[in-house]
């Protein structure tokens, strides 16, 4: 059994050696991809334009704008004048968010009474106009919060709050949505890179007609699929620890948990992503199909399916049971819990067991398959 | 001793008969031409003989294992090589053969000996970190033999290895074959060049799933046809073809290169019957009119039409 599965995996490899564009491609995409994806697809929002019209130029004022300014969520980019200006400035997207601080803002203060501020926040973006809101929120509370106790000084009474509230995050302290990427990433990239390589490796020997001097031959299935996966299985490894590496590298992405444990539960994913793999060999008859079936049926779920950047919680309940198309919502949490909560295997053991049942189902499902094609080809 | 028995081997594919009810033995050394047009059922039959393709019933010994129950111990002892010359272009010549080495399991000592072996029969000794692809087509089918049989099976399955070749390579390949069969292997080939029937030991023509004919060359002749052949050269060839096909003492009718044979039958009595219809009455010009002995081709050319008619 082993020299001729040597025997396969050599000429595997040999071949993708040679061929020096798809081995480029197979490498350097993935790293390119975690580049893209870290740097583009980011929901922290910072340095938000504002433009402050400050009509009272007091002292109190200016003190409520540096207090928003210290915050670095907001950058001040203008300085308005006029009425006109407000409009103008959100129309031509100059600024994101316009502060309105009326004349009578520090004599109110003086009276205490309640002065306020008005705030225009461009709500095109839902998304982003909410999160500006909160910071919005967050600071003048902020200087709220400062200002009371002097107040209450003033008529010789404590500040007294009845519940403070103290949160902290977990394992993402600063809440950084890279961190939250980078496990959906490489479960992505290694579930493409499986089956479109595994998936057109058999098919063009079908399409060539190698695949017939091989059958020939006294060498088993067991044998073939192991041979020809191998060296993906490799390749799609080494990609996954590059992914670790650069994730490091620029965002600070480090493994907490057991990378032995990872390493062990990534060869899983990587093998339940190669039956995919055999099964769209065995379905399609030229590369051309098969390359399209292998995307469509790698890529698509893995971005929207398996929670890699949206929430299968908040989905509807037929969604939620279609989420389990995709070995990589269980390769995801798996590897959250590995690399963001450190977790053991007594946490997501029953992860690995979809990964398996992937695995059986599919190759299962690829035997019965070809068994048919035979019959009538 | 017969090293293939084949025994009433069906193939159905749905209610489609591929290969209906074939029998037939190949004896030991002997090379057996399997012949038929496209789609008549050769490869199919190739390809059970070789445990790739299961038959619907029937059965056939192969190096004495069955096909049905044995599949894989008959793939232990025979070697195939199809029509598409299945080599690695991306690979080199020596890589090549070092992969079917290894998938057919050649121990490691055996290895240089069977790799030069095979460089010698495709020619290409010194030529071994050659791309693949980059060797011409005759070359190539030298090679893709040399490593289909690198473990030196008894048994050798060839469907249609000539095909798209050029025909000196052509000769030059049958050359190789004949070695092997020197050699005591068992080679049975597929091919539809009736000249390349001619260096077979024996023959079976198959149509439609069915075998029509058997027996070596000189047989296939004489048992499946009685009525003379004559060979026409004359001018203009169409004209003439289709005037002779009308005629009561013509049977067939068919055009080899610038001449026309025909097959005639009783109603043929002498050579001024054809000179009466092409010369005079339609003044073509007929350059020679000879009996001649019939090839394959005349033979399977009588078959199939009698089979139409």
């Amino acid at each position: 059994m082993i020299p001729r599965t040597k025997a396969i995996a050599l000429k595997e490899l040999k071949q993708l050696l040679r061929d020096k564009r798809f081995l480029f491609v197979l490498i350097f995409f993935p790293v390119f991809y975690l580049g893209l994806f870290g740097y583009a697809v980011n929901f922290d929002v910072h340095h938000i334009k504002l433009a402050v019209y400050d009509q009272d130029r007091s002292e109190e004022s200016r003190s409520f704008i540096n207090s928003m300014l210290a915050s670095q969520y907001f950058d001040l980019t203008i300085y308005i004048t006029n009425d006109s200006e407000v409009r103008e400035i959100l129309n031509d997207k100059d600024a994101q968010i316009v502060m309105v601080i009326p004349v009578d803002f520090s004599e109110k203060l003086f009276r205490k009474e309640n002065a306020k501020v008005q705030f225009l926040v461009d709500g095109v973006d839902g998304n982003t106009a909410i999160i500006i809101s909160n910071y919005v929120n967050g600071a003048a509370q902020n200087y709220n919060g400062k200002f009371q106790p002097e107040i209450l000084a003033q008529v010789g009474a404590a500040s007294y709050l009845p519940i403070e509230l103290e949160t902290r995050f977990w394992f993402n302290p600063s809440l950084e949505s890279t961190k939250f990427f980078v496990p959906g990433l490489i479960a992505m990239i290694l579930i493409v890179t499986a089956i479109v390589s595994v998936s057109l490796s058999l098919v063009r020997e079908k399409e060539r007609g190698t695949i017939e001097q091989i059958n020939v031959s006294s060498i088993n299935i067991i044998e073939l699929l192991v041979g020809k996966s191998l060296p993906y299985v490799i390749i799609a490894l080494i990609d996954a620890a590059f992914i670790l590496i650069v994730g490091y590298l620029l965002f600070d992405v480090v493994v907490q948990g057991n990378l032995l444990l990872l390493f062990f539960c990534t060869l899983i994913f990587i093998f339940a992503s190669t039956s995919i793999g055999v099964f769209v060999s065995v379905v399609a008859d030229t590369q051309q199909v098969a390359f399209s079936m292998a995307i469509f049926i790698s890529l698509l779920p893995s971005v929207i399916l398996s929670g890699f950047v949206f929430p299968i919680e908040s989905m509807p309940w037929i969604i939620q049971i279609l989420t389990n198309v995709t070995p990589a919502k269980f390769f995801i949490r798996i590897l959250r819990a590995i690399i963001l909560r450190g977790v053991g295997v007594q946490a997501f053991w029953d992860q690995l067991i979809y990964l398996t049942l992937f695995i059986f189902f599919f190759l299962g499902l690829a035997a019965i398959v070809s068994k048919r094609k035979e019959k009538t080809t | 001793m017969n090293s293939i028995e084949v025994k009433n081997l069906t193939k159905k594919f749905g209610n489609f008969t591929a290969v209906d009810k074939v029998s037939f033995n190949v004896k030991q050394g002997e090379i057996f031409g399997f012949l038929g047009a496209n789609g008549a059922g050769k490869s199919t039959t190739i390809r059970m003989l070789c445990g790739i393709l299961e038959p619907t019933f029937g059965d056939a010994l192969v190096g004495g294992f069955s096909v049905m129950k044995k599949p894989d111990k008959v793939k232990q002892n025979i070697g195939y090589m199809s029509q598409k010359f299945s080599l690695y272009n991306d690979l080199t010549v020596e890589e090549n053969i070092e992969f079917f080495a290894g998938v057919y399991g050649i121990e490691n000592h055996l290895l240089e000996k069977r790799k030069s072996w095979v460089l010698k029969i495709a020619n290409l000794s010194g030529k071994e970190k050659l791309l693949t692809g980059s060797l011409p087509g005759g070359i190539k089918q030298r090679l893709a033999l040399g490593t289909a049989v690198i473990h030196q099976p008894k048994i050798v399955f060839l469907d249609e290895p000539t095909s798209g070749v050029d025909p000196i390579s052509r000769r030059n390949f049958w050359e190789l074959i004949n070695n092997l069969s020197a050699d005591g292997t068992t080679v049975l080939v597929t091919t539809h060049y009736l000249e390349e029937a001619e260096y077979c030991n024996n023959i079976i023509l198959i149509d439609a799933g069915k075998i029509i004919a058997e027996g070596s060359s000189k047989e296939l002749k004489t048992n499946y046809l009685s009525n003379d052949i004559l060979e026409i050269e004359c001018e203009p060839v169409i004209d003439a073809l289709e005037i002779l096909e009308k005629e009561d003492f013509v049977e067939e009718t068919s055009i080899f290169g610038n001449n026309i044979h025909i097959n005639v039958n009783k109603n043929f009595k002498s050579i001024n019957q054809i000179k009466t219809v092409l010369s005079y009455k339609h003044s073509i010009d007929i350059k020679r009119i000879d009996k001649i002995a019939p090839t394959l081709e005349d033979v399977f050319i009588h078959l199939l039409e009698s089979k139409k008619k």
